[in-house]
This record gives C-alpha cells, sequence and structure tokens, in this order.
C-alpha cells in the first residue's frame, strides 16, 4: 500500500518534460476549433424534405441551415409546433453561455501546465476536462429528454413523450433522424487523449532517465 | 438512372406497339413524329429540371404562361392584365392600383429584356393590344411590377413590346389610327387626313427597369403591326410593319388589301432621342411627339410585300425580313443598303413627309417560303426559319443563300413560332416552338372552346423534326424562350426586404387599431393560424387588413378569402399584402386560408363580425 502511494506521488512529482509540454499546448490549440466548428448536428429527412433539414449545435450558438429559400432552425420549430414541442431558441440553454467559458479557462490551465511544468496540475486538468465533457453531454441529453417530455398538452397531435436521438439514428414520425458528433466534438475529444499522452511520455522518459542514473 | 432508362424503354416498346396498331390513314397525314426519337428528345424524368424556360403570351386571358422545354409542361402562369384569384393578384391594395380598373387586357408580345443583344434574365416586357398598356414582370419573382398606360397616343399596342439591344426601349404603336390627342372627335371619313398613328419608344431605367413614356412619333393612318429592334450594325434603329398604308376605312380585308405594297417603318431612335434634346417635338397628350413632317432624319419607310405582318432582324443585324402574309414571299431588306439609300436619298415618294426608299435599292432577295409568311425565328447555323400560316409549315432557309431547305407542316395554323433564344443576337438552335392557332381533333375534346396548340420542334439537325404538341389558354401570341441558368429567381422574399411599413413578424404584435370609421387589423399567417383569429368592426366601417407571411420556408404560401366579400389575397413566404373594403354586409363571415398549406390547414380560419344586423334566433 505504502509502494502505490509512493509511487503515485512520485508520479504527481514527475516533471512534464519538453516534448509533452509541446503535446499540452498543441491540446489547448485544439480547443480553438471549437469556436468554429458546430459540436453535434442533428439532420431530418423525409419525403418532403429529402435533402434534410439540418441542425447545427455550436458550443455557443445553435444554428439551422440557412439558403435563401429556408432558414432550417425556423422550420423545425414550425414542424414541432404540431407536437407541442418548445420552440429551439438559443436563450434556452445556458450552456452556451458556460461552454465557451469554460472552453477558455480550460486553455488558460493548459497554458499553466506548459508553463509550470507540474504533473499534478496535468492530472487536475484532466480530470477536470473529463468531468466538463460527460457533463456537458449529460447535460445535452438532458435538454432533448426535456424538449421531449415537455410537450404542450393542448397541442394539435399528441404524441407519447420521447427523448430526441443524441447518437444515431432514428425514426420521428415522417422524419428520419440522424444525430452525430461534429468536428468540434472530434478535437474536445482529441484533448483528453492528448493530456494522457503527455502523462505516460513524461513518466516514459522520467523512468529511463532514473534508470540511466541507478 | 438504370431504372429511368428500363422505364423510358417500356414507354417507347409500347408507345410502338399502340402506334403500329393504328393502321393506315388515308390522304394527307398530318405532322406526326417518330416516336421513340421524340420521347426520348422531350422525356423529363420526374425530379429533373427542363433545359429552357418558355414564356407565352396569354393573349385576351391577359396572363404569361410558363412553360419549361422540352418538357412542355405548364409550370406557372403570370397574372399581368387581368386579375387572377389563384394568387391573389387583383384583390390587394398593392396590385388593384396597379391594374387601375382594368379587369383583363389583351397581353401579346413577351420581350426579355438584353444586355448587348443577349437575354439578361432581369425582365420580361409585355404589351396590351387591348388597353394600350406596358407590363414589366420581374424574373427574380416572377411577378408583375409595374403597369404603364393606358400609354397616350398610343392605340392597339400590337407592335409591341421588343426590346433595343441594351434594353433602352421597348418598341410601341399604334394599330389602330385615331384623332389625336385621345378623346378628341374627327368623322371616319375624314380617317386618311385627320386620324394619326405613333410609333413610340418606352423608355426603360437600366438599374430599376421602371419604364417611362420616352418618345412618340407622330404616323399616317396605317396601321402598325409588328416590330423588332436591329442588333450589331442596325442597333440604332427599330423597325415596324404595316398594313392599310391605303389609309381605308370600312371592312378592311377589301379596303386595305388593294396595293401590292405595304411599308417596313425604319426609326432611328437616337435621332429621335437627339430630335428631343434639341427641343424638335410637340406635347401631345403629355407625351414628345416627334412629326417628321418637321423633323428629317428620323423616319424612313421600306416598301414590303403585301400586308406585311412580321419584322425581324438577322442575329448579325444585317438583314431585316418581313413577311408579307398576302404573298407567298418573305422580303429581306439589307441594313447596309438602306443607308446608302438614305445617304443617297434614293427616295421613290413620301408618306405625310415620310421619306420612301427606293425597294430595289434595299431589298437584298424575296424569298420564296410558301404561303401566308408570317414570322421569322433564327438558329445558331445560319438558318431562318418562317412559319406560314394559310400553308400550315414552317420553311426552313438559308441566310445569304436564301434558300428553302427544309419544311415541316404544323397543326394547325401557325402564328408565331419562338426558338431557342431566336430573336438574339446569339440564337440557341436546338428548340423551335411553333404557336398554333388551331389544335382541332389533336387533343381529348373540351367541347367546342377549344385550347390552342404549341408543338415542339427539333431544329438541331439538317431536317426539322416534330417532337412533341402541347396545348396552352388563349393565346400564345409570340413567346421567349431562354435557357434556364440565365434566370435565377427567389423562392422565399427575405424578412429584411420587406418594406411594407405596416409588416408584423411576432404574433404578439397583431392588433386591431380603431380610428373613427377606419379599422387596421395587423394580421399574421403562419402554419396554421392566423392572428387574430377574429375581428369584430361595425357595419359601414372602412377596414384594413395588412397581412404578414411570417413564414421563411419555400411553397409555404398562405391564403386569405372572406366569405361572400369576394376577397382571396394570397401571400407568399416573407410578404405583405393590404387589404382593403367596406364591411357593408353586417353578419359573421368566416375567414379561411385558401392556399393548402399543411395538415392543419382546414383548421386555419377565423371570423368577420359586423355588428349592426340583427340579433340571431338564438337570442329571440
Amino acid at each position: 500500500m505504502e509502494k502505490i502511494i509512493q509511487k503515485t506521488t512520485a508520479f504527481f512529482e514527475t516533471p512534464v518534460d519538453l516534448k509533452s509540454r509541446a503535446i499540452i499546448l498543441a491540446a489547448a490549440l485544439m480547443l480553438l476549433p471549437t469556436f468554429f466548428f458546430p459540436l453535434w448536428n442533428m439532420e431530418l429527412y423525409s419525403n418532403q424534405f429529402p435533402e434534410g433539414l439540418v441542425l447545427n449545435i455550436y458550443s455557443y450558438k445553435l444554428e439551422g441551415e440557412k439558403s435563401p429559400n429556408r432558414d432550417d432552425l425556423k422550420e423545425i420549430n414550425s414542424l414541432n409546433h404540431y407536437i407541442g414541442m418548445r420552440p429551439l431558441v438559443e436563450d434556452d440553454f445556458t450552456e452556451f453561455k458556460w461552454i465557451p467559458f469554460v472552453i477558455g479557462g480550460v486553455m488558460l490551465l493548459a497554458l499553466r501546465v506548459v508553463v509550470l511544468g507540474k504533473m499534478s496540475k496535468l492530472v487536475d486538468l484532466f480530470v477536470l476536462f473529463t468531468y466538463f465533457g460527460i457533463f456537458s453531454l449529460w447535460s445535452f441529453y438532458h435538454k432533448l429528454y426535456l424538449y421531449g417530455h415537455e410537450l404542450d398538452p393542448m397541442a394539435a397531435v399528441k404524441v407519447p413523450p420521447f427523448t430526441p436521438p443524441m447518437f444515431g439514428h432514428s425514426t420521428m414520425a415522417n422524419f428520419e433522424v440522424y444525430s452525430y458528433p461534429q468536428v468540434g466534438s472530434y478535437f474536445m475529444a482529441l484533448v483528453p487523449a492528448l493530456f494522457l499522452v503527455a502523462m505516460w511520455l513524461s513518466r516514459r522518459a522520467m523512468l529511463k532517465d532514473s534508470k540511466i542514473s541507478s | 438512372m438504370k431504372t429511368r432508362i428500363f422505364l423510358l424503354a417500356v414507354f417507347v416498346l409500347a408507345a410502338s406497339i399502340l402506334g403500329g396498331c393504328g393502321g393506315e390513314k388515308k390522304g394527307r397525314v398530318s405532322a406526326r413524329s417518330d416516336v421513340q426519337e421524340a420521347a426520348l428528345k422531350s422525356y423529363v424524368a420526374p425530379g429533373d429540371l427542363d433545359e429552357y424556360y418558355i414564356f407565352k403570351s396569354g393573349g385576351h386571358s391577359g396572363q404569361v404562361y410558363v412553360y419549361g422545354i422540352p418538357s412542355m409542361r405548364h409550370i406557372s402562369t403570370i397574372p399581368v392584365f387581368s386579375p387572377y384569384p389563384a394568387t391573389g393578384y387583383g384583390f390587394d391594395k398593392e396590385s388593384k392600383e396597379m391594374l387601375s380598373g382594368y379587369t383583363w387586357g389583351d397581353a401579346h408580345h413577351p420581350s426579355l429584356s438584353e444586355t448587348d443583344g443577349d437575354y439578361d434574365g432581369r425582365w420580361l416586357f409585355i404589351s396590351d393590344n387591348a388597353n394600350n398598356r406596358m407590363a414589366r414582370i420581374d424574373l427574380r419573382d416572377f411577378k408583375t411590377k409595374q403597369i404603364l398606360g393606358p400609354l397616350p397616343n398610343v392605340s392597339g399596342n400590337h407592335c409591341s413590346s421588343f426590346s433595343t439591344e441594351n434594353t433602352e426601349y421597348i418598341l410601341a404603336g399604334s394599330r389602330f389610327s385615331i384623332p389625336l390627342p385621345k378623346g378628341s372627335y374627327e368623322k371616319i371619313e375624314d380617317y386618311a387626313t385627320k386620324y394619326k398613328g405613333v410609333v413610340a419608344g418606352i423608355a426603360v431605367d437600366p438599374k430599376t427597369g421602371n419604364m417611362s413614356l420616352g418618345w412618340q412619333v407622330l404616323m399616317p393612318p396605317f396601321n402598325y403591326d409588328l416590330g423588332d429592334a436591329g442588333k450589331g450594325p442596325s442597333k440604332d434603329w427599330g423597325f415596324w410593319t404595316c398594313y392599310n398604308s391605303e389609309r381605308a376605312i370600312g371592312k378592311l380585308e377589301v379596303t386595305s388589301t388593294q396595293k401590292d405594297r405595304d411599308y417596313v417603318v425604319a426609326v432611328n431612335w437616337k435621332s429621335a432621342e437627339k430630335a428631343i434634346k434639341d427641343g424638335k417635338f410637340r406635347m401631345i397628350g403629355g407625351v414628345k411627339v416627334i412629326d417628321p413632317k418637321q423633323t428629317e432624319g428620323v423616319v424612313y419607310l421600306l416598301p414590303a410585300a403585301k400586308s406585311p405582318h412580321g419584322v425581324d432582324v438577322s442575329p448579325d443585324g444585317k438583314y431585316i425580313v418581313a413577311s408579307g402574309k398576302l404573298q407567298s414571299i418573305t422580303t429581306v431588306f439589307n441594313y447596309e443598303k438602306m443607308m446608302t439609300a438614305i445617304q443617297k436619298k434614293d427616295f421613290t415618294g413620301n408618306e405625310d413627309g415620310i421619306p420612301v426608299l427606293s425597294y430595289d435599292a434595299v431589298k437584298d432577295a424575296e424569298v420564296n417560303v410558301g404561303l401566308g409568311p408570317l414570322h421569322t425565328q433564327f438558329d445558331d447555323k445560319g438558318f431562318a426559319y418562317t412559319s406560314l400560316f394559310v400553308e400550315s409549315a414552317i420553311a426552313k432557309w438559308k441566310l445569304g443563300t436564301w434558300e428553302v431547305v427544309d419544311k415541316i407542316p404544323v397543326a394547325y395554323n401557325i402564328g408565331h413560332l419562338a426558338a431557342a433564344e431566336g430573336d438574339t443576337k446569339n440564337p440557341d438552335g436546338k428548340y423551335l416552338i411553333s404557336l398554333n392557332k388551331l389544335s382541332h381533333g389533336r387533343h381529348l375534346s373540351v367541347g367546342p372552346s377549344q385550347p390552342e396548340s404549341s408543338q415542339l420542334i427539333d431544329i438541331d439537325g439538317e431536317k426539322m423534326s416534330l417532337v412533341m404538341d402541347a396545348f396552352t389558354e388563349p393565346e400564345p401570341h409570340y413567346a421567349q424562350i431562354v435557357k434556364a441558368d440565365k434566370i435565377k429567381p427567389i423562392e422565399v422574399y427575405p424578412k429584411e426586404e420587406n418594406k411594407h411599413s405596416k409588416a408584423i413578424w411576432d404574433q404578439k404584435d397583431a392588433k386591431v387599431v380603431r380610428n373613427g370609421k377606419n379599422v387596421e387589423v395587423y394580421m399574421i399567417a403562419v402554419r396554421t393560424s392566423f392572428t387574430p383569429t377574429s375581428f369584430e368592426v361595425n357595419k359601414g366601417d372602412k377596414v384594413t387588413v395588412y397581412l404578414t407571411n411570417i413564414e421563411q420556408t419555400t411553397d409555404e404560401l398562405h391564403g386569405l378569402a372572406i366569405n361572400e366579400y369576394n376577397i382571396n389575397v394570397v401571400v407568399d413566404p416573407g410578404e405583405t399584402k393590404t387589404i382593403e373594403f367596406v364591411a357593408d354586409k353586417p353578419g359573421v363571415y368566416p375567414f379561411y386560408c385558401t392556399n393548402f398549406c399543411s395538415a392543419l390547414h382546414q383548421e386555419m380560419q377565423g371570423y368577420l363580425l359586423v355588428k349592426g344586423g340583427g340579433s340571431s334566433i338564438a337570442s329571440q
């Protein structure tokens, strides 16, 4: 037991080597695209919409695909009102306020690790970010649940409460719905992976060093 | 793709078997085509798009009909001179004002706007032969945007609307000469001396397309029939044909057909502009009119074969082709020769001071096309196509050699014809539409009132071949065929472009405002309700409804019909219209959406309550 504690403490005290710091810097930069690319995307296909209604979810906004002849968000809301679903409006999502803030914070903390080179800080960051990621996913799922369950009892068309799919394909009324993470999420998923790589590299470097010195 | 070919093969096979069962017909076989070939050429699979738009004038229906080529499918009707409840045209304040009280027009010749002699896809102009108006359709939304007229002094605006090379002017003129200005009186016996015609150029604003009166030229009392603007070298000229140079009255079929030649009128519009600038005009009926007696160099006459109908300028602008409908020839004038004759003053006489050029000096050829030649179109290979009304055929002939190389029968009695971009500097060839006056026997019988017919003819090869028959409402005079990609319409009016001062976009802003006897209703239409759903007025109130369709999705139109109030307005996505009426009938009147919009369309309804009648049986 003592050995494990010793080992863990030793790990926390491992210096983050130069290569790892570069990787952490890269990880911080990976968060930049989340301000430009959607995190998630939902596509709804039906006979009337063979080209699909497309909804893109960014870290800070909700946007339907826009063409001169249609605004998909507006169209989805128009259709949803028949089953009594609340219109999807940005103001409804507190996520759009705190997610970009947290991402910015994570970037700053990552830079801090790059400068200070402390493994313990990196582990903190990894845990924080993983928690943030899982919480965001839950929050997203919960929103979908609420939209699908808090249906207006006065709606013209009564449907049993449902949760729109978060991942994958499903059929809702006359629509084929596809919901998948997008570029922004892929970049976000890379961040903790890179943190792990940085940890592993630094540890390997330390073990090598200790072998040479002993 | 494979299924499509398979289906087509089945169709072709079936068609050829059916065709083979028909047995032989005696006498002359009227206009048939090779079924397999024709089917392949005109088949546009479900979901696929046509290659060309054709805009057909709707004659005395007052409208313009839009078809696709090669499928010949009717796609849309653009109301122009007549109310059209299907789109609510003529029911709202805006379009009512444009129609200015007229309930019909005789839509004659459509003309697409041009840049450097080619269609630019911006506007379509069309003339009204009955009420002397000119309309402009914006091809961005396929809506009539302006109706100019009745044009002062212009009487029977038939020889219209032909666009100059950069749509500086749209030609207009009088088919029926009258005493001028309008409203004045002269005895019919004094027709030859006291009645006057005009030919005119309607000015077009190059940016907005807005039309204004431009200039007119005072002409002898002939009947100005058709026109065309010059191109390339002849771009500064407008040409018109005329019949009845006899200046006759009574039964014109006899009295106006005594002379062997009538005229093509040639007006140099640059000279006309200059004359106006120099102050050489008279104000007649509020228009600047040039009198050729006082101003030389603006207008000349070219003698043309008896009672000419169409005049068409070749793509290179070198030839002016006039067809004398009562002779079997089409006369080709040479633009350069015309200019030389004008320079040398090679005149053989004059009409009310207008020089008549020597026929032999300006004519290049008399092409023996056939009986009753009317109009000519051109292709990309140097051929001309002339419609033959009496012969019910189209003659194909070569510019330069003047040789007739092919002829095809049509069904029946062709008037105008339209080739793909066939009146521009760069015709496409490929397709030709024969716009026939009579269709008898070539469609399922619909009783005595018969449709007109249009036939699609393939002009790609050496020989013309008939591809398809289609039928149209009365009456396609001329048509314009334009490559589909030249026109880029919007399908939704963007919210930010809506400039209607009373438009509202949020149901919370819907309201009823009363000001004495004036009631204003700010109303929203959206799937699937009107807001407000009902409103109350007093008998005799003047009601104004501002109806905004707040949809921003293609094809989500809503209509507002008020029962027994003779109102039906249709608003497109993003559009606001004004509806005015006096609530002169007490009672409760349902209103509802006329344009089927969604699954709950039937529920899209409400009530207009007009107080001032008695109480109902339930309260008695």
